[in-house]
C-alpha cells in the first residue's frame, strides 16, 4: 500500500494513501472528536465535530478529507473549538440524558465528546433535553429504539444499508423534526428489519440498546452454534449464565458480523427444560436415574440385542450439531461394536 | 465449498439457486448483498421470489423440478454465443464435446416451454454469468454420497467449468450447509461407507468405482462431482501414505480397515452399513433393532415421519442423547443428558471447510456431560479401554488417522483462527481455494445430465399443488434451540404456509384460516401466509414447528429427483380446515 507522510499537530506520521485525516489520526492514537464516523462505514460528514485545520487551507471535516503528502494538520485551535462547541451543544440540547440509567453509560461517544470539549456541568444541565417526549419503540424483542437520545449520526442507517443490505431504516421528516424511521414510520418489528442487531452494536449513544442488557463479567471466544457459516463469537458470561454475545471482529469468516440467531438466541443454554439427569422409561414414563443405572442398562441391552441378532442390529445416528471429536468417537464406538450403520441427519 | 465466505463480496457474478441464504445462512446472505452493492451481477434461479430476487439482475422463476433443463439452457447459450472460457476448457477439462452435444437441444425457446421462464431472461442470465470476471454459484447442499440432488450439482458444475470458474478467487461452488457441523459429521466418518476424511471402510459398488477410478482403472463417473464437492477431494486422498504398500490382492478399503483396526485395537467389519433411510424406511429385514441417536430429531426431520415413528416404536431399544427432551426422545428407553456447545471444548467445521475451536464457557447443566465423555463411558463398559482426558487428545487421534485432511491442524494453530482442510502438515497453510492449480483427477470432467420430467409425486387432479420446504430466519431446524427464545418465538409464533393470494382466493381462503394439507402420505394442519413470494400452484412450509410436521407429507423415495428448491417437494391438496 502506498504511504504518505503528513504532520498532525507537529507530529510527523505515516499514513496509507487511501486514509482520511481522521483515520490517520485515530490510527496514531490522536483523538479527534467524532460522532458520525464509523470505521466500517463510508464517511458521512454529518456531525461536523471532527473539524480540523489544514495549514494554509482552513477548516475541513477530517472524516472526509483524504491525507496528502506534506500537509500540516491542526486538531486544536480557537476556531476549531468554537465550531465543535456549537455542534456539540446542539447535539446535547436535543439529547435526553439520564446517563446513570442509560445502558450506554461509560461507553457513550457523546459523553466522550462532552468531556473532551469540556462542556461545563451547569450549562449542560440547562441545555439538555429533560423530557422524553418521543415514544420509545420496544417492538423488537431484542432491542429498544429511543429517539429522544438519537444524535442523528446516521450510523444505523448506513449500517443497515452498507453492512447487511437490508435498508430497514432511514432519515425521515425535516429540520428539527428529523428522526430515524422505518418506512411509513411503523414499529421496527413491522418493517423489513431482520433483527441482526448490527445497528445496535454501532450506535454511539443510548438510542439503540439491547433489551434487558446485562454486562458480562467475562467473555469466552467460541463459534455460533446455528448455521454452517460458522461465525466467530464472544460469549458474555455472568456467573454461570450466557448474558450476551458479540461478533468476533478478528474472524475471517464473519468479521464481527452476526445474524439474529448468533447474536441474540442463547436462551436455550440456560433454559429450565434442559435435561439435567439421565432418564429411564419405566412403564411408559420417564423416571430419573443415575448415570450408572442408565449406562449399565444401555450396555446390557446393546449386548443382549447383538447376541440375539448379530452386531448389525445396532445402528447410530450422529449429529450435525455436536463437535468433531464427539462425532469421531461416536462412529468409533459403533464400529468398534461391529456395525457400520452410522449416518447423520445431514439432509435438512 | 470450493472458496471462502470472505471472497463473496468481491464476486463478479453470483448465481443463487435452490437456497434462500438471507434466511438460512444470513451472514452469507449479507455478503451476497454486499457483493451486489459492489457491482456483482446477481442471478436468482428459484420458483419462489426469495428476498435476493428483489435485488437480482435476473430472476429465473422456473417451474419446480425443471432446474436441470434451465441450467442446460444456460450452458447452451454460453456455448452458442462463444462465451465459454476456451483456454480453461482446453487445458483443464475433458469431454467438452459431450456437453456441447448434449445441450444442443436445450435452446432458450425449448426450455422456456419447459420451465416457464422467458427465453430472453435465460439468454440474459447466461451472458451475465459468463461475461463476468468471476462467477460463483450458491446452492443447497443435498448431502454427501448417498443423496438427492446430485444431478443439479452436475449441471451447475458444468456451468462453473464452462466459464473457468473453478479454482480461482471470488468464484467457485458454494454448497451451503444448514447446520453448524454437518461438514464435520461427514468429515469425521459418521457415514456408513467411509471413515474419517472419506476413507472407505468397505468396497461397496460406489466407493469401489471411486477408488478404482482414482487408481486409474475406471473414469467418468458423474457422481464423482458430488463426492468431491462433499469433501472427498481425491487429489488429497491420493496423497495418503500407507504404512505398507497396497498389495495387489488387497483393496484400498482393506488397507484402510487394517490401519484403523490396528489403531483402535478392534477388528473392523466390512459389512456395508445402513443409511438413515435404510435404518427407518426400507429393507424391513435389515432394520435395526437398537438405535443410538445423538443430538438429532429424526421424528421431525426425516421424510415421512410416520414410518420413523413406527420404526422407533418397533425397535428393541432406543437411546437418545440430547440437551432437550425432543420429539424423538419420546420414543427412547433411555435418555442421556448432554452438555451444550457452551459447556465443552472441541471443534466444528463450517461450510467453507474451516476447522474452528469452541471453548468451554460455563459448566454443564445439572448432571449433564459432554457427549464425548458419555460415549467414552459407554465404550469402557464394553471393555474398550478408552482414556481420553480432553477433546484435544481425541482430535490428535483424528489428525493421526487422517493426515491428508487434518494432519497440520493442532489445537494450538486452530486457536489462532481456524484452518481450512486440506492442511496436511504443521507448516501447511490450509486450503482456502480448492482445485487451484489442478483438479482432483488432474482434469475437470464435464458430465451430461438430461432433464427428465418429474416422475415421483407430481401433481394431478387430486393433488394439484406442489409443496416445497424452506427455512425461516427466526428459527432453526426443529426449534429445539430457537424455540426456547421468547424473543424469537414472539417474532414467529407458528407455522404459516406460504400460498399465492390467487390460489387462496380460488380455494375461498381468508388470511386467518387454517388449512389441511394432504399429500399421498398423510395430512397436517397449518395457518397460511398470503404472499406472492410463491407463484400460483406452489406452496411452501418450514419444518420448524412440531405442530405442523411437514415431513409427514414428504416422500422418502424422491432422492434422485431433482427438485427446484434443492429440498424435497411433493404434490398436495389443500382444504380449509
Ligand atoms: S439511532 Fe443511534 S446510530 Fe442511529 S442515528 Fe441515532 S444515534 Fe446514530
Ligand atoms: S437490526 Fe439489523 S436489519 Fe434491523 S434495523 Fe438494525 S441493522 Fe437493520
Ligand atoms: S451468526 Fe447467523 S449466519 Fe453466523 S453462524 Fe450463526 S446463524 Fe449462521
Ligand atoms: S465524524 Fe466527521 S462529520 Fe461526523
Amino acid at each position: 500500500m502506498d504511504k504518505v507522510v503528513l504532520k498532525l499537530d507537529d507530529l510527523e506520521v505515516m499514513a496509507n494513501k487511501e486514509d482520511t485525516i481522521l483515520q490517520a489520526a485515530l490510527d496514531h492514537g490522536i483523538y479527534i472528536p467524532h460522532l458520525c464516523y464509523h470505521p466500517d462505514l463510508k464517511p458521512f460528514g454529518g456531525c461536523r465535530l471532527c473539524v480540523v485545520e489544514i495549514e494554509g487551507r482552513g477548516l475541513t471535516i477530517s472524516c472526509k478529507a483524504p491525507v496528502e503528502e506534506g500537509i500540516a494538520v491542526r486538531t486544536e485551535g480557537p476556531e476549531i473549538d468554537k465550531m465543535r462547541r456549537v455542534a456539540a451543544e446542539l447535539l446535547i440540547v436535543n439529547h435526553y440524558s439520564e446517563c446513570l440509567q442509560c445502558a450506554r453509560n461509560t461507553d457513550c461517544k457523546l459523553q466522550d465528546i462532552a468531556a473532551y470539549i469540556g462542556i461545563e456541568e451547569g450549562r449542560l444541565q440547562r441545555l439538555k433535553r429533560t423530557a422524553r417526549d418521543l415514544p420509545l419503540d420496544d417492538s423488537n424483542p431484542f432491542f429498544i429504539r429511543d429517539p429522544n437520545k438519537c444524535v442523528l449520526c446516521g450510523i444505523c442507517v448506513r449500517t443497515c444499508e452498507e453492512i447487511n443490505g437490508v435498508g430497514a431504516i432511514d432519515f425521515a421528516f425535516r429540520g428539527l423534526d428529523t428522526r430515524i424511521s422505518t418506512l411509513k414510520d411503523k414499529p421496527i418489528v413491522e418493517s423489513r428489519c431482520e433483527s441482526c442487531g448490527e445497528c445496535v452494536v454501532r450506535c454511539p449513544v443510548g438510542a439503540l440498546v439491547p433489551q434487558n442488557m446485562r454486562k458480562p463479567e467475562r467473555e469466552v471466544k467460541s463459534i455460533c452454534p446455528y448455521c454452517g457459516t460458522g461465525c466467530g463469537i464472544y460469549l458474555g458470561i455472568r456467573g454461570d449464565k450466557i448474558v450476551s454475545a458479540r461478533g468476533d471482529r478478528d474472524s475471517v469468516v464473519n468479521k464481527g458480523q452476526l445474524c439474529v440467531k448468533g447474536r441474540f438466541s442463547y436462551d436455550f443454554v440456560n433454559h429450565p427444560d434442559r435435561l439435567t439427569t439421565p432418564l429411564i422409561k419405566r412403564n411408559g414414563v420417564f423416571v430419573e436415574a443415575t448415570w450408572d443405572e442408565a449406562l449399565d442398562l444401555v450396555t446390557a441391552k446393546f449386548k443382549e440385542a447383538q447376541e440375539k441378532y448379530g452386531p448389525e442390529a445396532l445402528a447410530g445416528l450422529s449429529s450435525a450439531r455436536v463437535t468433531n471429536e464427539e462425532n469421531y468417537l461416536f462412529q468409533k464406538l459403533l464400529r468398534s461394536l461391529g456395525t457400520n450403520s452410522i449416518d447423520c441427519c445431514a439432509r435438512l | 465449498m470450493t472458496n471462502t465466505v470472505d471472497e463473496i463480496a468481491g464476486a463478479g457474478a453470483i448465481l443463487v439457486t435452490g437456497i434462500n441464504p438471507t434466511e438460512s445462512q444470513p451472514v452469507i446472505g449479507y455478503r451476497i448483498r454486499q457483493a451486489v452493492r459492489n457491482g456483482a451481477k446477481l442471478i436468482v434461479a428459484d420458483p419462489r421470489r426469495i428476498q435476493l430476487a428483489e435485488i437480482a439482475d435476473v430472476h429465473l422463476q422456473f417451474k419446480p423440478g425443471t432446474d436441470i433443463a434451465l441450467f442446460n439452457a444456460l450452458a447452451h447459450v454460453i456455448i452458442k454465443e462463444g462465451l465459454q472460457d476456451q483456454e480453461y476448457i482446453e487445458t483443464r477439462t475433458q469431454d467438452f464435446q459431450h456437453l456441447k452435444k448434449m445441450v444442443e437441444k436445450y435452446t432458450p425457446d425449448y426450455v422456456a416451454k419447459i420451465t416457464g421462464v422467458a427465453a430472453e431472461k435465460i439468454i440474459t442470465a447466461a451472458r451475465l454469468f459468463a461475461q463476468a470476471d468471476s462467477g460463483s454459484i450458491f446452492y443447497a447442499m443435498g448431502v454427501t454420497q448417498h443423496t438427492c440432488g446430485t444431478e443439479n450439482v452436475v449441471a451447475l458444475t458444468n456451468l462453473s467449468l464452462l466459464t473457468g470458474n473453478l479454482g480461482k478467487p471470488h468464484a467457485g461452488m458454494y454448497p451451503l450447509r444448514g447446520q453448524n457441523n454437518v461438514q464435520g459429521a461427514c468429515d469425521m466418518g459418521c457415514l456408513p461407507n467411509v471413515l474419517t476424511g472419506y476413507q472407505p471402510v468397505h468396497s461397496d459398488r460406489d466407493t469401489g468405482t471411486y477408488w478404482q477410478r482414482l487408481k486409474g482403472a475406471v473414469s467418468r463417473q458423474p457422481s464423482a462431482v458430488s463426492r468431491e464437492e462433499a469433501g472427498a477431494d481425491s487429489s488429497v486422498i491420493e496423497s495418503i501414505e500407507f504404512d505398507e504398500p497396497i498389495s495387489l490382492n488387497m483393496s484400498v478399503s482393506d488397507t484402510i480397515r487394517a490401519k484403523f483396526s490396528r489403531a483402535w485395537g478392534v477388528e473392523l467389519s466390512d459389512v456395508p452399513g445402513r443409511t438413515i433411510a435404510e435404518m427407518f424406511h426400507y429393507f424391513p429385514h435389515r432394520r435395526s433393532r437398537i438405535m443410538y441417536i445423538m443430538g438429532e430429531n429424526p421424528v421431525l426431520t426425516s421424510p415421512q415421519a410416520e414410518l420413523v415413528r413406527e420404526a422407533l416404536e418397533d425397535m428393541d431399544f432406543v437411546v437418545v442423547q440430547d440437551i432437550f427432551l425432543n420429539e424423538t426422545a419420546q420414543y427412547a428407553d433411555v435418555v442421556l443428558p448432554a452438555a451444550s456447545f457452551a459447556e465443552k471444548d472441541g471443534t466444528f467445521i463450517n461450510t467453507e471447510r474451516r476447522v474452528q475451536l469452541i471453548r468451554r464457557a460455563i459448566k454443564p447443566r445439572g448432571d449433564s456431560k459432554a457427549d464425548w465423555e458419555i460415549i467414552q463411558e459407554l465404550a469402557n463398559r464394553f471393555g474398550l479401554n478408552w482414556n481420553y482426558s480432553s477433546a484435544e487428545e481425541i482430535w490428535d487421534e483424528v489428525r493421526e488417522l487422517t493426515p491428508h485432511y487434518f494432519g497440520g491442524m493442532s489445537y494450538e494453530r486452530l486457536d489462532a483462527g481456524g484452518l481450512q482442510w486440506p492442511c496436511t502438515a504443521i507448516d501447511h497453510p490450509g486450503t482456502p481455494i480448492l482445485h487451484k492449480s489442478k483438479f482432483a483427477r488432474g482434469i475437470g470432467q464435464f458430465s451430461t445430465v438430461e432433464y427428465r420430467p418429474l416422475a415421483a409425486d407430481a401433481t394431478d387432479e387430486d393433488y394439484p399443488f406442489i409443496l416445497t420446504t424452506g427455512r425461516k430466519l427466526y428459527h432453526y431446524h426443529t426449534r429445539t434451540m430457537t424455540g426456547k427464545s421468547d424473543g424469537l418465538n414472539s417474532l414467529i409464533k407458528e407455522e404459516r404456509m406460504e400460498i399465492n393470494p390467487q390460489d387462496a382466493e380460488g380455494l375461498g381462503l381468508d388470511a386467518e384460516d387454517t388449512v389441511k394439507v394432504t399429500s399421498r402420505r398423510g395430512s397436517i394442519k397449518s395457518k397460511i401466509n398470503l404472499t406472492d413470494r410463491v407463484p400460483p400452484g406452489l406452496v411452501c412450509m418450514s419444518f420448524h414447528f412440531a405442530e405442523s410436521p411437514v415431513n409427514v407429507l414428504m416422500n422418502p423415495a424422491v432422492c434422485n429427483m431433482s427438485v427446484a428448491s434443492g429440498l424435497k417437494s411433493c404434490g398436495v391438496r389443500i382444504e380449509k380446515a
